[in-house]
């Protein structure tokens, strides 16, 4: 795709995983941002510490930063996939938590039929690589370089026609896959389920896979050439279509591992996706447009903040304390957490 | 800057300027169109009116959106907010304080237009633009769910029901379920908002509106003080979305916190527009008609599935999977709706 004279020109462009045009235009060998490091996390102890005050149980607040980091992993996985397609494609994906449920219902499916719950893997991140290139082949190509509402509005679409066949399908009952052995397993005082610390780890695991892909292969070097300009990255012999499908699919691909990995946590049901998709959101915004490392971290702090959320506001929806950060982040740090003001 | 220097047209895809009507026009349409369908009730049969008192909900609903989105050129994904604020306001003020409709629908356009201007302020204040702006008023919408379902103020997820009256009273707004009146006080709301939004576009206040959407820092350097229009176009637009959610609370009887903040009444509210054309003054009236009976049909055909599919006999979902295709095709096919496309045609020398 790209030959070796351009590497060292493209790599230039974006030495850390930043997707953003504008962030990539930064001057190369920019430091690991350690105050801004430093800024959340001390923001983070005095939430937990003020959990701590509002509940005034140690158990409590234990848990809920367990349950919080946990999740948060998740999360981060299924961000990254949204932060990607928007970093390279500018594309505000609507669909993304569609995708999600589409493979909790192929891992509900094959669970049915036997197979183990993250064998499932194997299958729903091919199906949703597949899926997302023939999306954005047969349906997004047609409105690149539109006005964003087009595209989000397309998008809107595909999310609406796969979650209602889902439910034209499948019908509303809840569903879900037990994990073959899960049992709890204590963390200090807490207690998390074997499953959500597999989820975790396997999150991880391939996150740092997607980080690798983008930062140590030609692909990668092509994909963040195309988001840091894509009429250069045309210039120097990149086919721009196919990265924007390639991206497209990876992006979904996340979601699909992501939709696997839950699938033990949660009731399955066809609009589970979309709540996935609305903290998808509030954590693409939280780590900065196109930023995927951002996106990892947003992913920790809103799962935190959904915990810690559910002790400040008792009786309220764990998600409305997503909302409130969501909301002040939009209005305060449009740029996210590791953007830098315009 | 004076209202009668010519208005800049929307830009079409090419480029070249999209022809318009002028205003009495549109007034005069909506009149004749408004007597030609007031004995429609009294001809179809009741199912039928039924469907067309929807076709008239989505209409307002649209019309709102359409306002603040279209010609404000402000993108909302959160209408719900202000669909739900008018249905929750009507309701709550009819079953916990015993007021008639017609002031619940007063107050829910008050409060929907309030609110609606304080999500404003905000967005403008920090320059939300494009998907952030569209993702703030989705956050909003949602936060209003979210605090509905759970809070004692209004009933949790339990919502409201109307109580029902021994007799048909125009005072509370209830008549027999077949009664055309329904359909007449809908048509009457509907035809208002037209009118109103037709008055408002060629206002003063709101041609600064659109040259402000057309091109804001040259708004703003001849003087026109950008944020008091968008916040005007943005309460207004509010207010008559709220009134299409107050009026569905005293036509189904009934309100629950996802009927009314729903995401997908957001998008109810949207869809109308795009596919009858954004921007234009008949596209949400035309989507409406387009996308109300679709409901009906889909259902029709669920309840006897063709063979070879008796298995989907009683699920819901296809008539939003038939929404979402519509909506795929329009963007893709005709970006500026059914409306706008025919409009472009017919003017074309």
């Amino acid at each position: 795709m790209t030959s070796p004279a351009d590497q060292g020109h493209v790599a230039a462009a974006g030495d850390v995983a930043t997707l953003d045009p504008d962030e990539a235009r930064a001057p190369a060998g920019r430091a690991v941002p350690w105050r801004r490091i430093a800024v959340i996390t001390a923001l983070i102890v005095v939430a937990v510490v003020l959990a701590y005050v509002r509940s005034g149980s140690g158990v409590v607040v234990v848990q809920a930063v367990a349950t919080g980091v946990l999740i948060g992993g998740v999360y981060g996985l299924i961000a990254m996939g949204l932060t990607l397609i928007f970093g390279v494609l500018d594309i505000v994906n609507f669909a993304h938590g569609s995708f999600l449920a589409l493979a909790l219902f192929l891992t509900f499916g094959l669970a049915q039929a036997g197979l183990h719950p993250y064998l499932a893997l194997a299958v729903s991140v091919p199906a949703m690589f597949l899926l997302g290139v023939l999306v954005q082949r047969g349906i997004l190509a047609g409105a690149m370089g539109k006005p964003l509402e087009n595209q989000l509005l397309i998008t809107l679409g595909i999310s609406l026609i796969i979650e209602n066949a889902l439910l034209l399908f499948f019908g509303a009952n809840p569903r879900s896959v037990p994990l073959p052995g899960d049992r709890g397993v204590p963390i200090f005082e807490a207690v998390a389920n074997l499953s959500r610390i597999l989820a975790f780890v396997g999150a991880l695991l391939l996150a740092g896979l997607l980080y690798l892909l983008l930062q140590r292969t030609r692909l990668g070097t092509a994909i963040r050439a195309v988001a840091a300009n894509d009429t250069g990255a045309q210039l120097v012999g990149i086919d721009t279509r196919v990265i924007y499908a390639v991206t497209f699919a990876l992006g979904t691909a996340c979601a699909g591992a992501a939709g696997t990995l839950v699938a033990p946590l949660v009731t399955i049901e066809p609009t589970t996706g979309a709540l996935f998709n609305i903290v998808a959101f509030v954590v693409v915004v939280l780590g900065g447009m196109g930023n995927v490392v951002g996106a990892l971290v947003g992913g920790l702090v809103i799962g935190l903040a959904e915990q810690l959320g559910g002790i400040y506001l008792p009786g309220q929806s764990p998600l409305l304390s997503v909302f409130i950060v969501f909301v002040l982040v939009l209005f305060l740090r449009p740029q996210g957490l590791f953007g830098r003001s315009a | 800057m004076t209202a009668t220097s010519a208005p800049p047209a929307p830009e079409t895809a090419a480029g070249r300027p999209l022809p318009r009507l002028p205003w009495n026009r549109h007034l005069i349409a909506i009149a004749v169109l408004a007597v030609l369908l007031v004995p429609l009730p009294l001809i179809l049969p009741p199912a039928q009116a039924s469907v067309a008192v929807r076709v008239l909900i989505f209409a307002l609903m649209s019309i709102g959106w359409n306002m603040m989105s279209g010609f404000g050129g402000m993108f909302s994904f959160g209408h719900a907010a202000y669909f739900g604020i008018g249905a929750y306001a009507s309701a709550w003020l009819l079953v916990e304080h015993r007021v008639s409709p017609w002031i619940g629908i007063l107050a829910g356009m008050v409060v929907a237009a309030a609110f609606a201007a304080l999500i404003g302020f905000l967005a403008l204040r920090y320059k939300l633009r494009g998907a952030y702006f569209a993702l703030a008023t989705f956050a909003f919408a949602e936060m209003l769910r979210l605090w509905a379902t759970n809070s004692d103020f209004v009933n949790r997820a339990v919502g409201y029901h109307v109580p029902l009256r021994p007799e048909a009273s125009w005072w509370w707004l209830q008549f027999e379920p077949s009664s055309p009146n329904y359909f007449w006080v809908a048509l009457a709301l509907t035809v208002v908002a037209l009118v109103v939004s037709v008055l408002y576009l060629r206002s003063r206040a709101g041609q600064f509106t659109k040259a402000a959407r057309d091109d804001e820092d040259a708004a703003a350097a001849v003087g026109i003080p950008v944020m008091r229009y968008k916040l005007l176009t943005m309460a207004l637009s509010a207010a008559i979305t709220a009134v299409a959610g107050a009026f569905y609370v005293q036509y189904f009887l009934f309100i629950d916190p996802d009927l009314a903040f729903g995401s997908s009444v957001s998008i109810q509210a949207i869809l109308p527009a795009v596919i009858g054309g954004v921007a234009t003054v008949w596209g949400p009236v035309i989507g409406a008609v387009v996308m109300g009976p679709l409901n009906d049909v889909t259902a029709t055909m669920l309840r006897n599935p063709p063979a070879g599919l008796e298995f989907l006999q009683g699920r819901s979902g296809l008539d939003v999977i038939v929404y979402g295709t519509l909506l795929i095709i329009i963007v893709l096919v005709l970006p500026k709706g059914i409306y706008g496309t025919i409009r472009q045609r017919w003017f074309r020398r």
